[in-house]
């Protein structure tokens, strides 16, 4: 820092300013940058958390490529963003017009309805649904009792659909907050356009698409960015009800982690993974907000 | 505004480079590799000469008998040595295997720790170094003559971590286990079925069983890791011992893929397709399956003698358990080996105190304690009189493989990963997703390239 920036005639020195910022970059640089670089560090290394570590530079960042079962891994991720953030999306944009347009009594309670999933500590989520998905659970009972009784099964022990069940619980907890976001955001909207619109004889769907949809495009990239980093990141969940199995076929990025870091002793390769994850999770979120910002 | 540019880049760029030459500058793992312990130093037997101590001991005792029978010899070592103060830490298995590796790595580490047998633990600990090889202690207190080679072998390590079930002694346990087949008299006995004695007979049981419209077999899997003992059971009794014990001690020359190995695994699947499994084994978790077989849900059940206690508590006189009936001719095999070692680390202050304690706690009146409290010891079986009812039937069952047959090792024992890929792949099997001859290569990859890396 030998070529420091002498103080302009704009202005107090910027150094000023950086002393407002340092207490809380300290904070971000102590407990974010520092492991984050660590992680990287570590993500070069074959290391099994107790020996000499031996260095393979991107070898790591070339498994996760070329191993299948990671490969997989990431893949169900980004399955899970349908079950997790466009199908939330989807139910949240219709509940959240039906709720504030349709001036029902007792909204609050029908709000806090929706919203209490996301109250609930994922932990107990994943335990209620498990019982739910047992081969003698709810949802098999329920299925018997309107004549469905082909189609039972251990959901979570199933080969194809244990990962669709998995989505299924994520579809029901992320609803609540996209609903709650859309709602705020649709409640802001003047009465006047609805009134204007329907002057001009537009039905309910149109409103819908020529009023609301625009209207409420910043919510909705807040709650697209919040449910996607949901989906990509999950691990509770999975580590609650399946375990990445049957045969690794829920198997997620963060449950990698976890497992080759603490299970495993593959801390080089569970970093590697994490690492990736971030940069994933960054880029599909920087895309989500600039569809966002486009107007 | 423009002019800033560049200066911003070349600050970035110099704090990359500085980042860079930060994360090259030390390896992971070098703060880990202090000298070796010292070899050859003077053995204390006399605790009491040794002035105050403090034993950490992490275990894994939480349950019920496991817990109590800790409990007490805790209180009657601190009793006999009075300047010895044990500070114990009590944690679930699972939570034992994860924090270990972080704890062995620390400044602060326990005397005596609780560690599985296996590559994934015992063996990752010897290669690095944590764990104090029990040799000179075991000439002092006489261990090589409490324990049989059969149970040395499972805690026995190169000092390189590479061989195991040779060279020194890394830890010594408490309790045996064995994994056999618990069975339901009273079912059997409505449906006119007769205990079976051979392995060809249990099999015609389990088609009796399906014919009568009751389950067999009663297995939660989600885990992954309750297959292994299924399919274990399966294997012991259709492939050589010998090739066993190397597959699973995760030795060079044996082989996943041999026609008796796919004959094993040819009837687990065969087992399920014909339905002697309940719904959906890879939906129900291990807890909802003992407890389904507890409640008469199946005729027969194949787990670890682990299982006495809680089921016995349930089931009464209505359970009973036995080792699995080898093939006409053949002597009884079945998977078991030890409870979790307790071993000494490296990072321990007091070795000679935690040696002392290691021996108190595995001594013979131990073994009386561990029996009062409804544990299986891993020696002196045939001395002790258990509680009658099912713990009879679990010391006979340990003694008649142990002593007079082949008990052998936990398949997952073989490699650091073997639990994860056995277990993924078993559910496949059991899925009947994957034929035999696929699940068996995967499990053979993990074997493979562990053994060429091993050396």
């Amino acid at each position: 820092m030998a070529d420091a920036p002498r103080t302009s005639h704009l202005g107090p020195s910027p150094w000023h300013a950086l002393a407002y910022v340092v207490p809380a970059l300290a904070v971000y640089a102590a407990f974010v940058l520092y492991p984050l670089g660590r992680a990287v560090h570590l993500s070069l290394f074959d290391w099994d958390g107790l020996t000499l570590a031996t260095f393979v530079g991107l070898g790591n960042y070339a498994e996760v490529v070329t191993d299948a079962g990671l490969r997989a891994a990431f893949g169900h991720a980004l399955v899970l963003i349908l079950f997790f953030a466009l199908l939330p999306t989807a139910i949240g944009l219709v509940l959240a017009s039906l709720l504030t347009r349709a001036r029902l009594r007792g909204l609050p309670f029908f709000r806090t309805v929706v919203f209490l999933p996301q109250v609930v500590a994922m932990v107990v989520v994943g335990v209620a649904w498990r019982q739910l998905y047992a081969p003698d659970g709810s949802v098999n009972d329920l299925l018997e009792l309107v004549g469905l009784g082909a189609v039972t099964r251990a959901w979570l022990g199933d080969p194809t659909f244990a990962l669709p069940a998995v989505g299924v619980i994520g579809t029901w907890v992320q609803t609540g907050l996209v609903t709650v976001l859309l709602m705020a955001g649709i409640s802001r909207i003047p009465d006047q356009l609805y009134e204007a619109a329907r002057l001009d004889g537009a039905g309910p769907v149109r409103e819908f698409f020529a009023i609301t949809l625009p209207s409420v495009r910043a919510e909705l990239a807040v709650a697209l960015t919040l449910t996607v980093i949901a989906a990509l990141k999950t691990f509770d969940l999975i580590y609650i009800t399946t375990g990445g199995g049957p045969g690794n076929r829920t198997s997620v990025p963060s449950y990698e982690v976890y497992n080759r870091a603490f299970r495993l002793g593959e801390v080089g390769s569970a970093a590697a993974v994490g690492v990736t994850l971030t940069a994933l999770i960054f880029v599909v979120n920087l895309a989500v907000v600039r569809i966002g910002e486009r107007r | 505004m423009t002019s800033r540019r560049p200066r911003t880049r070349r600050a970035a760029v110099a704090a990359l480079a500085g980042a860079v030459a930060l994360l090259t500058a030390c390896t992971p793992g070098s703060e880990n590799t202090g000298a070796p312990p010292p070899a050859g130093r003077e053995v204390q037997t006399d605790i009491a000469a040794l002035g105050p101590v403090t034993l950490t001991v992490w275990d894994q005792e939480v349950r019920g008998g496991q817990n109590e029978q800790m409990e007490r010899l805790n209180a009657a070592f601190q009793e006999r040595y009075p300047n010895v103060t044990i500070k114990r830490d009590s944690r679930s298995f699972d939570d034992l295997a994860t924090t270990l590796r972080l704890a062995l790595s620390g400044n602060d580490a326990p005397d005596v720790v609780q560690a599985n047998n296996g590559r994934a633990d015992m063996g990752a600990f010897v290669a690095a170094g944590e764990l104090v090889p029990l040799t000179p202690w075991a000439q002092a207190y006489g261990w090589d003559q409490r324990y049989p080679d059969s149970v040395r072998q499972y805690v026995s390590y190169t000092p390189d971590g590479k061989v195991f079930g040779e060279g020194e002694i890394y830890g010594l346990p408490q309790v045996g286990e064995v994994v056999g087949i618990y069975y339901n008299p009273a079912e059997l006995q409505r449906l006119g079925i007769a205990v079976p004695t051979t392995w060809e007979e249990f099999e015609a049981a389990l088609a009796a069983v399906k014919a009568g419209g009751a389950t067999p077999l009663q297995l939660g899997n989600v885990e992954g890791w309750p297959a292994l003992h299924v399919f274990g059971t399966v294997q012991d009794q259709l492939v050589p011992a010998d090739q066993i014990t190397d597959l699973a001690f995760g030795r060079k020359g044996a082989s996943w893929t041999t026609p008796e190995n796919t004959q094993a695994a040819q009837r687990v699947t065969d087992w399920a397709a014909a339905g002697y499994f309940n719904e959906g084994v890879n939906g129900l978790d291990d807890n909802q399956a003992w407890q389904a077989f507890s409640r008469g849900e199946s005729v027969f059940f194949i787990g670890g003698s682990w299982y006495a206690p809680d089921l016995e508590a349930t089931m009464g006189q209505n359970v009973r358990f036995m080792p699995p009936p080898p093939p006409a001719g053949k002597p009884v095999s079945a998977t078991g080996g030890t409870g979790l070692p307790f071993s000494i680390t490296s990072a321990s202050d007091a070795p000679d105190a935690a040696a002392a304690y290691l021996d108190f706690i595995t001594s013979p009146d131990a073994m009386k304690v561990l029996t009062e409290t409804g544990n299986l010891p891993v020696v002196d079986t045939a001395a002790q009189t258990p509680p009658a009812g099912l713990s009879q039937d679990v010391f006979a069952a340990f003694a008649a493989v142990a002593d007079n047959g082949q008990l052998l090792p936990y398949l997952d024992y073989a490699t650091p990963t073997m639990g994860d890929t056995m277990g993924a792949a078993l559910q496949d099997l059991l899925a009947g997703s994957q034929p035999p001859d696929a699940v068996l290569s995967t499990v053979e990859a993990d074997y493979a390239a562990f053994v060429e890396k091993n050396g």
